[in-house]
């Protein structure tokens, strides 16, 4: 960066974006700017516009007003196309990749490399493999993307991004859906690009990994442009109030709850490979955090309680009498429910109405014989509109239109009212920013007051020991430990347990 | 307001064709109403003596019928003696005239209306004896369309393929589809029509003709259960499992008759299609009860939201503690119904049964559930919509009647109607053209 030399022009200017959605003013006269080989983190809360701005660059939407200029030209990105050709790539959140495609021909998607109108796959094998080889990945190009990690699915993103000569790259929440290895060998690649020149906007809910790979960052709330900085001039603190808007006392809210019965019991859970020999309880009132990597067999677990998959074998016993859960709606029946950890796929019908969606699981509750009460579901959700402050224009929005945050509120406030004994949250935050967390946590925290038993998986180590009173650590399908004493425990001891190999068992 | 357009934006597309057709299909014609009748007679009391032979004309399944009807009561109430009425064909009137002819006894009197003044044979008949008496009621400007015959006429039309639309709406909100409902529909009719020929035939009492529609409904019930099972149980793709069971209901439809159609059937069959209660034509009760029970249904109780939901997000519904399966069943047993219901209204209608009825139907089922909207791929349409765009169907393929294309000008329309809407929809849906467009 040189900023002294006033004919330096920046990569990428947004002057005076503004966008409004039915209800909605989504974007209020925005701007951005973005110089070359500098990696400028875009933060805010859900809902606060980060995702419609981007979609712009992208050309997925277009501005009611307001103008993007790439290297000083005005650039007119209204698709995708128009959008590569500005030499902007975005890499969202969902991949866009074809599952059944093979990596190079997921590569040149759209822009196949022919000869006489025959597809040249060596050539096109050989640039995969070279963009790859760049980014340090050693993948095989004629793989099929469905056969692929997920990092190594965000590696043929990046790497497609690189091909089309992009001097601007989006990422959206790039190490949501990594490991922490996988996140350090991410991190490699976004300083490389950077060293290239190549101009970064990097979203991400994860602060650290703000003060790590950032230069500069900007904040957004409510569609207003709120705050902008060198990240080295910044403290976190600064960082959360910006983005919340209020300060910020603790990560994790306080629980002082009084533990009851065992609600909850599991024994001896085997399903093939993927959990073996698992059994635990959970108390009323207690919070249970399942920990482990990705793979460690905790969804897996916590599906099989569920009814969600059948397991080989094994007991639920809820009050101690054993139940049969054989579908989710069994095991609804005797108490348990589970909020997924994919809220799109599993936990909303995104193109019904909020109001649809939070009634789904309780509608013999809201219907007299089997006619339906509409007023009575209508009253009940906005109930929990107001308490769990769901941002939404009305009762009957689709789901698909809310923030992540928001729709999590939806999926709580539809098993709230079902209101089952034992709740089981896979992944309560994932994709969900500061603000939102913590009213998750607060609304945990009454569950478990109200006698609840709670079980939390997560990927994130800071929730894990802030949220649970005791934590099971899995690897490999199996429970390696278990630690009692939270308060006392460290990321250290965690991930020890989650890494340890089983050696008398081999 | 605009949600009511939202879900029922085809309702424009209707009105405008409606009074497209109403505009094109004006004509001047001679009435034959209730005051037309009048006149006539009046006249004739005046000019005509009582003796004299009078002969009423009017065309069969029209509504000049009625004309004849009432002009033939009134004229005998007024004292005439010798009227005579051909209610038929041209072909019956020449016959009639020309027998009258030979018997010594021609007609002195010709009196006719509507359609009739149309006919060559009419105007043969008025130009070969000059001695004969003509009287035609004084022209009037109708819409042809918007007759009252006309518009039973569109309803019948379309009520066989609109009940059935209610458990393709049903199918279709779930994502699947029904390749079945054609050879249903056929199987039905053949099975209702066999049991009433077994158990007395043409002399049959009327309870043997609602014994023939409850086979014919529950056999197409099970067999749409069986349907609802392979999809929900054993996971064969809806298209798969239906168009097995469609080749195989027809196959069974042909063995069961042999190949010929069921005539032997009593006249109590007719009531159902072609009936009426309270003085409204069966077919139009049959629409309106079904609809709206079928609305009342999917709008007001749980098992309609849990269609919507397993059509929006199965896996999302089942982990809410839907009965996925159960629902997926439940739907094609509709589906079975509702085709079996509209093979005994169709039996009903040609007061037969034949193993070749209902061909195609399952495309134009699927084509009044697409025009009214309803998404292939599930989880969003209503079931108004869907007579909506039942009821496009019809009332384009009877405009055209009317305005005298043949049929298959009618079908290259039709398709051409299909592919419109369907554009319409999405323009509408994605919020103007040039959003669907770039987007």
């Amino acid at each position: 960066m040189s900023e002294s030399i006033p004919s330096d022009i920046p990569l990428l200017e947004m002057r005076g974006i503004d966008k409004r959605f039915p209800g909605v003013h989504a974007l209020a006269d925005v701007s951005l700017t973005l110089q070359q080989g500098e990696v400028l983190a875009l933060l805010g809360e859900n809902g606060a516009g980060k995702s419609t701005l981007i979609k712009m660059l992208g050309g997925a939407h277009s501005s009611d007003s307001g103008e993007i200029l790439i290297s000083g030209c005005p650039a007119n990105i209204h698709s995708a196309m128009s959008a590569r050709d500005a030499g902007v790539a975005v890499i969202y959140q969902e991949f866009n990749l074809i599952p059944d495609l093979t990596v190079s021909e997921n590569m040149f998607l759209g822009r196949e490399k022919t000869k006489a109108g025959w597809i040249e796959q060596k050539a096109e094998q050989k640039e995969t493999r070279h963009w790859l080889a760049k980014l340090g990945m050693d993948i095989d190009p004629d793989t099929p993307c469905r056969r692929l990690t997920v990092a190594q699915q965000q590696a043929v993103e990046i790497a497609r991004a690189l091909s089309t000569e992009a001097r601007i790259l989006v990422m959206d929440e790039p190490s949501a859906v990594l490991t922490d290895r996988e996140v350090e060998k991410l991190f490699e690649i976004v300083r490389d690009l950077r060293a290239q020149g190549i101009g970064i906007i990097y979203i991400s809910h994860r602060l650290d990994e703000v003060f790590e790979i950032a230069d500069r960052l900007m904040v957004l709330r409510d569609g207003r442009k709120v705050g902008e900085g060198k990240v080295a001039e910044t403290s976190r603190k600064e960082l959360i109030e910006m983005m919340v808007g209020r300060s910020l006392e603790a990560e994790f809210p306080e629980r002082n709850v009084e533990k009851g019965n065992v609600r909850l019991e599991v024994r001896n859970l085997n399903r093939g490979r993927t959990v073996r020999d698992v059994s635990f309880s959970v108390r009323a009132g207690e919070v249970l955090g399942i920990s482990g990597l990705v793979g460690a067999g905790r969804t897996e677990t916590v599906r099989l309680i569920a009814g969600i998959d059948a397991k080989d074998s094994g007991e639920v016993l809820v009050n101690g009498k054993a139940v049969s859960v054989w579908n989710p709606r069994k095991a609804i029946a005797a108490g348990i429910c589970l909020l997924s950890e994919d809220r799109k796929t599993e936990g909303l019908v995104i193109q019904h109405p909020i109001r649809e969606n939070f009634g789904l699981p309780n509608l013999r509750k809201f219907s007299r014989g089997a006619v339906l009460k509409e007023s009575e579901e209508t009253k009940a959700f906005e109930r929990y509109k107001n308490d769990l402050k769901i941002k939404a224009s009305s009762p009957d929005q689709r789901a698909g239109e809310l923030s992540g945050g928001n729709q999590q509120k939806v999926v709580l406030a539809k098993w709230l009212e079902r209101n089952t004994d034992i709740i089981i949250i896979d992944e309560p935050t994932r994709g969900i920013d500061v603000g939102a967390k913590f009213e998750i946590y607060q609304l945990i925290n009454r569950l478990a007051a109200e006698g609840k038993a709670i079980i939390m998986v997560s990927s994130e180590l800071p929730e894990i020991l802030g949220m649970s009173d005791r934590i099971l650590v899995m690897h490999e399908g199996r429970v390696m430990g278990e630690i009692n004493d939270v308060k006392n425990a460290t990321q250290e001891d965690v991930l020890s347990l989650a890494m340890k190999t089983v050696e008398a068992n081999t | 307001m605009r949600k009511f357009f939202a879900n029922y934006g085809m309702i424009l597309v209707l009105v405008l064709l409606c009074a497209f057709f109403s505009v094109v299909t004006i004509q001047k014609e001679s009435a034959i109403g209730v005051g037309a009748a009048e006149t006539t007679v009046e006249s004739l009391v005046e000019s005509a003596g009582k003796d004299d032979r009078i002969v009423v004309v009017g065309g069969a399944r029209s509504e000049s019928a009625d004309f004849v009807r009432m002009v033939s009561s009134r004229l005998e109430e007024a004292g005439f003696t010798k009227v005579i009425k051909v209610i038929g064909t041209p072909r019956d009137f020449v016959v009639k005239m020309e027998e009258l002819e030979q018997v010594g006894t021609p007609a002195a009197v010709l009196i006719g209306g509507g359609d009739v003044t149309k006919w060559t044979a009419w105007e043969n008949i008025i130009s070969e004896s000059s001695d004969l008496n003509v009287v035609i009621p004084e022209e009037k400007i109708y819409s042809a369309f918007l007759r009252k015959g006309n518009l039973v006429a569109v309803v019948d039309r379309i009520v066989v393929i609109a009940v059935i639309a209610i458990g393709m709406t049903l199918i279709i909100l779930t994502g699947g589809i029904d390749l079945s409902v054609g050879s249903l529909l056929a199987l039905a009719a053949v099975i209702s029509t066999l049991i009433m020929k077994w158990l007395g035939g043409l002399d049959a009492p009327a309870w043997v003709v609602w014994l023939g529609f409850f086979g014919g409904v529950s056999a197409c019930g099970l067999i749409g259960l069986t349907g609802g099972l392979l999809v929900a149980w054993f996971r064969v793709a809806p298209f798969i499992a239906t168009l097995a069971i469609m080749m195989m209901a027809r196959g069974l439809a042909f063995i069961l008759t042999g190949g010929f159609s069921v005539y032997q059937v009593p006249e109590s069959l007719t009531w159902l299609g072609q009936g009426k209660t309270l003085g409204i034509p069966n077919t139009v009760v049959i629409l309106v009860v079904l609809y709206v029970a079928a609305h009342l249904f999917m709008a007001h109780t749980r098992f309609g939201r849990y269609i919507y939901a397993v059509g929006g997000n199965r896996e999302a519904a089942r982990l809410s503690g839907v009965p996925v399966k159960w629902m997926l069943i439940f739907v094609y047993f509709v589906g079975g119904l509702t085709a079996g219901f509209a093979g005994c209204i169709q039996a009903s209608q040609l007061n037969s049964g034949a193993p070749n009825l209902g061909t195609m139907f399952e495309l134009y089922v699927i084509a009044a559930v697409v025009v009214g909207g309803t998404s292939l791929s599930g989880g969003s349409g209503k079931i108004f919509a869907t007579l909506i765009g039942a009821f496009i169907i019809s009332v384009i393929q009877n405009g055209m009647n009317l305005l005298g294309f043949e049929s298959y000008t009618q079908t290259v329309v039709l398709g051409a109607v299909i592919l419109i809407s369907v554009l319409i929809d999405k323009i509408r849906t994605s919020g103007g053209l040039v959003k669907l467009l770039l987007e």
